[in-house]
């Protein structure tokens, strides 16, 4: 294991009890009455959700930017958290959500089905435009079809439910949640992790992949399989929350050694990291209502996707040759 | 050692029979268009063949486990991406992955091979051309292969980076290897090749020794010029008249 991943650790252990304090509420004295069970019942599965989610878009961001060899790529932007939406938005609208694992099964096929089209459309040597044009595409396609099911909504009731869940947060989450996506996230990482070699192999291009014995077929199985598990259970859980799998994996790639395969790991701790941080800082503020975590990470995240680009403009720094 | 028998590939390559000998370097030539990247890409088994075959001692290529083949056969590719930026070494250490080890000795020997051991901990994207070439074919020894095959790997070098990369390629027949590459530079394949195959329209104009395959006849009828080699110490008088010109 190597440091940065043990400083990972550390850092998440450190946060995890942070996280229980912090509220609108502190919480230091433990004996005051009902204080174990908000903590138990309430903050415990909140912040455990949120290290969940968090490291399910940290290991699909890095495994995507190392699939496309694209610094750019996110689950978010490219459309595959609009897809898992779209999908959840539908079983919203045909009142499946109530029922249990309807929705998460919407959900993972809507993001597996987004990136799997994404890779057909442009994945693997279709240049880094095609791939961001197509993304972008599915993005709005999907985005387009989420507003169509909105506009469509049975009641008013069903129509607030639906647009405050797309802001993504994790207010009000109970363990029922973390039982939910913490299996189908790790496995999601598993599976993620199973194709590190093959990424490694694709920083020489696809061909030289090949000519590794990489089976090219056997990866893109294993991305849409793993990007379907984290983001479509990420999604499921707390709705769309942008731009971690984009900044993640850039913030940790110059304390690794810039293999793709060297990036899963600590991506997913840090992803989880900065969820659960940005969530209890959110928590904490003294506003009138609850800023959504969604809208609060997209506020961060875009102006960091500009910086990324004019870096990019400038002809270095992304870790590219 | 490998052999192609009756290859195709649709348009883009027609029925090219050829032996690839250990411990000799075979250099494909042609003109543009000819189909040397898609015969080299058909040995390297990146590419299965529409017709005929490629064997490795008598095995065909797209019937051996991926990772066997690629055991076997180290392919670099022409104008050979590097996406992230990588240290040398964990670029070398690349080559390791058919092998799912990360044994040290073939990295450090590759190498130093590539005299390339004080680069080692530099990134990449800090290296010149010439080191950069060095360094990828580095990536293609690691896994010890018993063929290189590299396309155009003297594609945007200098003559003396040319020079260099040449006889770090003509070192690695002394070890047994096979290595075939793929040159424009008709004096370089004269010089550094053991083998020509000069390929026209996806067919096969030649197959031989230097001076037979890259004939007079066989220049004119591959590239219309006309053109003869002067012997050693080498060198090619290009008369002016290019057919069409």
């Amino acid at each position: 294991m190597n440091r940065s991943v043990i400083a990972l650790i550390a850092l998440l252990l450190l946060a995890i009890p942070l996280s229980l304090v912090a509220g609108r509420a502190w919480i230091f004295d433990l004996d005051r009455p009902d204080a174990l069970l908000i903590i138990a019942e309430l903050r415990l599965p909140r912040a455990l959700l949120a290290v969940t989610v968090g490291a399910g878009l940290g290991a699909a961001g890095a495994a995507m930017q190392g699939y496309l060899r694209n610094p750019l790529a996110d689950p978010g932007l490219f459309g595959i958290a609009p897809g898992a939406a779209l999908g959840a938005v539908l079983s919203f609208s045909f009142g499946f959500a109530a029922s249990g694992w309807l929705l998460p099964i919407f959900t993972l096929v809507g993001a597996g089905g987004a990136m799997a089209l994404l890779a057909l459309l442009a994945g693997r040597g279709g240049g880094i435009a095609l791939f961001t044009l197509a993304g972008l595409m599915i993005a709005s396609l999907a985005g387009a079809l989420t507003s169509l099911v909105i506009s469509l909504a049975p009641n008013p009731w069903a129509l607030s439910e639906i647009v405050t869940w797309l802001m993504g947060a994790l207010t009000d989450r109970s363990w029922a949640d973390v039982a939910l996506a913490a299996p189908l996230t790790l496995a999601g990482i598993a599976v993620l992790a199973l194709a590190a070699p093959a990424l490694d192999a694709l920083t020489l291009g696809e061909d030289a992949a090949r000519s590794m014995g990489v089976n090219m077929d056997r990866v893109l199985t294993l991305l849409v399989i793993g990007v379907g598990l984290t983001i479509g259970s990420g999604v499921a859980v707390a709705g769309i929350i942008g731009f971690v799998g984009l900044m993640v994996p850039h913030i940790v790639r110059p304390f690794t050694d810039r293999r793709p395969s060297s990036l899963i790991v600590p991506s997913a701790l840090a992803g989880g990291l900065l969820v659960l941080v940005a969530d209890s800082v959110l928590r904490a503020l003294p506003l009138v209502s609850e800023l959504r975590l969604g809208i609060a990470l997209s506020l961060i995240g875009a102006p960091f996707f500009l910086w990324l680009l004019l870096r990019l403009r400038r002809g270095g720094g992304l870790g590219l040759t | 050692m490998m052999e192609a028998i009756n290859l195709s590939l649709g348009e883009r390559l027609r029925g090219v029979s050829a032996q690839i000998a250990e411990g000799q370097v075979t250099a494909i030539c042609g003109p543009n268009g000819a189909g040397k990247s898609t015969l080299i890409r058909l040995l390297a088994g990146v590419l299965k063949p529409t017709d005929g075959e490629a064997l490795l001692d008598g095995v065909r290529l797209d019937e051996m486990p991926a990772r066997a083949r690629a055991r076997a056969i180290g392919y670099l590719p022409q104008e050979p991406q590097i996406a992230w930026d990588l240290s040398v070494r964990n670029l070398v250490s690349l080559g390791r992955l058919p092998h799912g080890d990360l044994r040290a000795e073939p990295v450090e020997a590759a190498m130093a091979a590539m005299a390339l051991d004080e680069f080692a901990d530099r990134p990449v994207s800090t290296l010149s051309g010439g080191e950069r070439a060095r360094a990828l074919l580095a990536r293609v020894l690691a896994g010890e292969p018993r063929a290189i095959l590299a396309d155009e790997p003297f594609a945007a070098l200098d003559l003396a980076h040319q020079a260099s990369l040449a006889r770090h390629l003509r070192t690695q027949t002394d070890n047994g290897r096979a290595v075939v590459v793929v040159v424009h530079d008709l004096a370089l394949a004269h010089n550094l090749a053991d083998r020509v195959i000069l390929l026209k329209e996806g067919g096969l104009l030649a197959e031989g020794a230097p001076p037979e395959a890259l004939s007079t006849a066989n220049l004119h009828a591959a590239f219309g010029i006309q053109a003869r080699w002067l012997g050693e110490p080498g060198a090619w008088v290009l008369s002016h008249s290019i057919d069409g010109a």
